[in-house]
């Protein structure tokens, strides 16, 4: 990088340096008058706003590790004489706890800004894996950060994330024991966690530093999501989006400070102000708010998977290869046959389903109800239908399908095949995305509500078993549908032309 | 907007605006100092650190011609109990002769009773000189074995590298057998 | 146009940032008692301050009856400074407690009275004594009790004015249970600690159940959040700071994208 071409400077230091080793010219070229597309909405300011968030959670880390003591008897008042006797430590800790929010918030709307303006599509693939590769870095360094302080959550809460491991099948018990230096989350978990935490956030650094890389080879995507032609539809960065980012950036700082200073515990959870004690576990263990819909997700798979549901999902999974995904059916003969596999697939997930949720419908419920008590003692009648032989339990479902629906991410760009960027000109894929983002809002509501609670009669978990649903079928099935069938608005000639033609009609308006 | 109006207005909008990047560098580089202050001020002594700046040391333990050493916001501070030979010699000395000008009534509250901060003010040793056996230096008080300064019977500096006199402690007598440190 | 733009975005940001709140909010309303009553406290809103009156009564009421059970071990005497005492009446506040400390030149461990530095003396040597002094319940210690229970303040003094005499029909309770109206489950094993007359006031403030309660939730208010009156006046010049730059920023760059738009 920076070499080859090099304007000199006036100023003589600089041009002492640059003239060694190009860092100005680098620069120069990568923030000063680096183009990018002149018409951005504000949403593209969350970039520059969540690497501010990194910087922030990273100085502040810095100084409170100076004054933390990662043991179990003394962590959670070491945290304490922070708050108390160290001089600005309450200031230091409630930027530190309440910025792991904002970096959230920062990062989930640079998301769905990206996901809505087909930011990951061709050629910035890499750039949105390395983004999602960051954010499962700071989900982690932000479980593991949640535990330092050593309160309730932070014990119950490693408690059942490290629990999920133990769903893995034959090495689960003996990696969670790995990872906690022990049998239950105590001072080896505590000092390790500690380590890890404060590696990580330089581990995000680089990928971020990854990240950027990236986006100046490919340059930014834009709202409309064509690509710029030449100099009339950019802008250098420096002024321009300096300047804007810089504004925007005040704007969301000044929302983070009402938090800080007026409301600084309302993110988190009471029961963390009540130091660990391993022999109390609170009545409702729920995760930081960031994690609730995914957390949400965990929890919705509360059936095990048999071999008769296994060997449908293989038949359905089959189906969607074949029939959405690929042009042409490669496999498979004919339609006909298709709809033969689909009938089959549906009905054997439906009995290894139904036999499966025999075994916990309430016994009085069965004995009303004759017919259902008829089927449940067929279908559990059949071999291979008992929960203990199921080769993945509901735990693993779980556990599954909450990384799974992370790594999705990492695939939306070849999930997505739709030619077309910006939900601007995709009415239908704006439509599915936006319930895909209320839909995410609603699984993070049924995440933080005890497992049992209904509304209006309906049960939770159903909900969260439906968003789910919805979640993978977005992504594995409405997403290639859209790019095969959807039919696009016609896309403006260019940025220029675009930004120009909206400054007259608005203008004619007035 | 016509065509002659346009460059007048370019001209003073460029001078309104470098105006306004130096109003805005300038919040920036105060709101940066602002931020800044909280995270460095935190390393300085915290409440706890201060609270536990006194000490309470009883006296009588210490017989005359003898020292005790005793820890005070981490550093050891030396209690002496002095002969009369001591306090003369310390006294005999003319104060306009000394590397630091300080007479021996200046650094004692009682005669008998020397208390300083056991730290050399070259470079922070602990001097020698508290145990019989020590090296004394060649004025009878402490010698630092770091770089070879000399204190006197008063803790004063007499000999070799260190500018200051050994600091006397804030102390003060809560009874005849008892005092106070901090 | 652009501020059509900016106001959908701020609201989106709003909405992004409350989201959370809301989500959390309701997860916190703990299962089996009844909603907090909603109370008036003069540590309310963005400018509120503790009444300094009202800490030494709740200082008083700790001291006299809930230090028998329950310790608050974040706080020293010192930090009685904040609530309007001056250095020698903290010492005596810490001199009329004994310290075992040591070991002295001897190797023995000697008893002296308290000093500003010392923590609030606990009644209880350990968890094991407290237990066994308490019918096996440890009484939780009170330093962070205002933040670790749902409703804060609230959530104490409806406690504490919350008991029933008896419990309502078709409830046993066992010796050494209560009902309280506000507990969770509604059963607790501390018995009402407070009653009217109880606590001698000096200030003429009157000696009922209701007043003791509110005095002594403010007083774990503080000792809870004792930085509260700094913060939120840090948080008023911060704000005020941003508000200000940002509104320089925003015209600055205003004025850089004129030529563009």
């Amino acid at each position: 990088m920076g070499s080859g071409h090099r304007e000199p400077f006036e100023n003589p230091v600089v041009e002492w340096i640059d003239s060694r080793m190009p860092i100005f010219t680098l620069l120069n070229k990568e923030y000063g008058v680096f183009p990018v597309p002149r018409n951005f909405n504000y949403f593209w300011n969350f970039g520059a706003i969540a690497g501010f968030m990194l910087v922030v959670m990273i100085a502040t880390g810095l100084f409170l590790a100076m004054h933390y003591t990662a043991d179990t008897d003394l962590a959670f008042d070491s945290v304490e004489r922070i708050m108390r006797d160290v001089n600005g430590g309450w200031l230091i800790r409630y930027i530190h706890m309440n910025g792991a929010s904002f970096f959230f918030i920062a990062v989930y709307i640079h998301i769905f800004r990206g996901m809505y303006y087909g930011s990951y599509k061709k050629p910035r693939e890499l750039l949105w894996i390395l983004g999602s590769l960051i954010f499962l870095l700071m989900m982690a360094t932000a479980f593991l950060g949640y535990v330092l302080p050593w309160g309730q959550m932070s014990l119950w809460g490693a408690t059942v994330i490290t629990g999920f491991f133990t769903a893995i099948p034959f090495v689960g018990e003996d990696l969670q024991t790995l990872l906690l230096g022990g049998f239950a989350v105590d001072n080896p978990t505590l000092t390790r966690f500690f380590a890890l935490h404060f590696l990580l956030p330089f581990v995000i650094f680089a990928v971020v530093f990854l990240h950027v890389w990236a986006l100046h080879v490919s340059g930014s995507n834009n709202p409309l999501g064509i690509e710029p032609k030449g100099p009339q539809d950019t802008l250098p960065f420096h002024p321009y989006y300096t300047m804007k980012d810089s504004f925007g950036l005040l704007v969301f700082i000044i929302i983070y400070c009402v938090f800080i200073f007026f409301m600084p515990d309302a993110l988190g959870h009471p029961d963390n102000y009540i130091k660990a004690d391993p022999l109390v576990t609170p009545a409702h263990i729920v995760p930081e708010w960031y994690f609730l819909p995914f957390y949400a997700i965990l929890r919705a798979i509360t059936f095990n998977m048999n071999l008769y549901f296994l060997a449908g999902f293989a038949i359905l999974a089959v189906l969607l290869v074949e029939f959405v995904w690929r042009k042409k059916p490669v496999y498979i003969p004919s339609a006909s046959a298709g709809i033969a596999l689909l009938a089959v697939g549906g009905l054997l997930a439906l009995i290894g389903f139904t036999g499966d949720s025999c075994a916990r419908i309430d016994a009085a419920w069965l004995e009303a109800n004759a017919g259902f008590k008829g089927l449940c003692g067929a279908l559990q009648g059949l071999p291979f239908m008992s929960a203990e032989t199921a080769p993945v339990s509901a735990k693993l479902g779980g556990v599954l399908a909450m990384f799974g629906s992370v790594a999705l991410l990492f695939v939306l760009p070849w999930l997505d095949t739709h030619p077309v960027r910006s939900a601007r000109y995709r009415p239908l894929y704006r439509v599915c995305f936006l319930l895909l983002v209320v839909i995410f809002l609603i699984l993070g509501y049924v995440g933080s509500q005890p497992a049992d609670a209904a509304i209006a009669g309906i049960p939770l978990i159903l909900v969260g078993l439906a968003g789910t649903g919805y979640y993978y079928a977005y992504f594995l099935l409405i997403l290639p549908l859209l790019g095969r069938f959807e039919k696009a608005k016609p896309l403006p000639e260019s940025i220029h032309e675009a930004v120009l033609g909206k400054q007259i009609k608005a203008e004619t308006k007035i | 907007m016509s065509a002659h109006t346009q460059s007048d207005h370019d001209k003073d909008g460029e001078t309104r605006r470098d105006f306004m990047a130096l109003v805005a560098g300038a919040f920036g580089a105060v709101g940066a100092a602002i931020a800044a202050w909280p995270l460095i001020n935190s390393l300085n002594p915290a409440k706890d650190t201060l609270a536990l700046a006194t000490i309470e040391v009883e006296l009588s333990e210490i017989p005359v011609g003898t020292a005790k050493t005793v820890m005070w916001r981490g550093k050891p501070v030396f209690i002496r109990h002095r002969t009369p030979e001591q306090i003369e010699a310390a006294r005999s000395v003319a104060t306009q002769s000394l590397i630091d000008k300080e007479a021996d009534e200046q650094r004692v509250k009682k005669p008998e009773w020397l208390v300083t901060v056991g730290v050399c003010t070259h470079l922070g040793c602990v001097p020698a000189g508290q145990k019989e056996s020590d090296n004394h230096g060649d004025f009878g008080g402490w010698f630092c074995p770091c770089h070879g300064s000399h204190y006197d019977t008063s803790g004063r500096i007499r000999k070799g590298p260190a500018p200051k006199n050994l600091a006397v402690p804030p102390y003060e007598f809560l009874s005849d057998t008892k005092i106070k440190i901090g | 146009m652009i501020k059509r733009t900016f106001a959908k975005y701020l609201v989106v940001l709003a909405a992004l940032a409350l989201a959370p709140a809301m989500l959390s909010a309701p997860a916190r309303a703990a299962g089996g008692g009844e909603k907090p009553l909603d109370m008036t406290w003069t540590f309310d809103g963005p400018t509120g301050t503790y009444d300094r009156a009202a800490l030494q009564r709740g200082y008083k009421i700790y001291r006299e009856v809930c230090a028998a059970c329950h310790s608050m071990n974040l706080l020293y005497y010192r930090n009685l400074e904040a609530l309007g005492y001056n250095e020698e009446q903290i010492k005596n506040i810490a001199r009329e407690y004994t310290y075992m400390d040591g070991p002295n030149d001897e190797g023995d461990m000697f008893e002296r009275p308290g000093l500003p530095s010392d923590r609030f003396k606990s009644p209880f040597e350990n968890d094991k004594q407290a237990a066994s002094a308490n019918n096996g319940a440890v009484p939780p210690d009170l330093s962070l009790m205002a933040k670790a229970r749902a409703g804060g303040p609230d959530y104490l003094y409806s406690l504490l004015v919350g008991y029933e005499e008896h419990a309502p029909h078709g409830h046993t309770l066992l010796s050494g249970q209560y009902w309280n109206k506000y507990m969770a489950g509604h059963v607790i094993a501390m018995a009402p600690p407070l009653a009217e007359g109880q606590i001698a006031y000096e200030d003429g403030t009157p000696q009922t159940l209701e007043q003791y309660a509110k005095d002594v939730s403010h007083f774990m208010m503080w000792a809870a959040d004792p930085y509260m009156e700094e913060r939120k006046q840090t948080g008023i010049a911060v704000i005020l700071f941003l508000i200000v730059f940002a509104g320089v920023m925003y015209a600055y760059k205003k004025k850089i994208w004129k030529d563009v738009h």
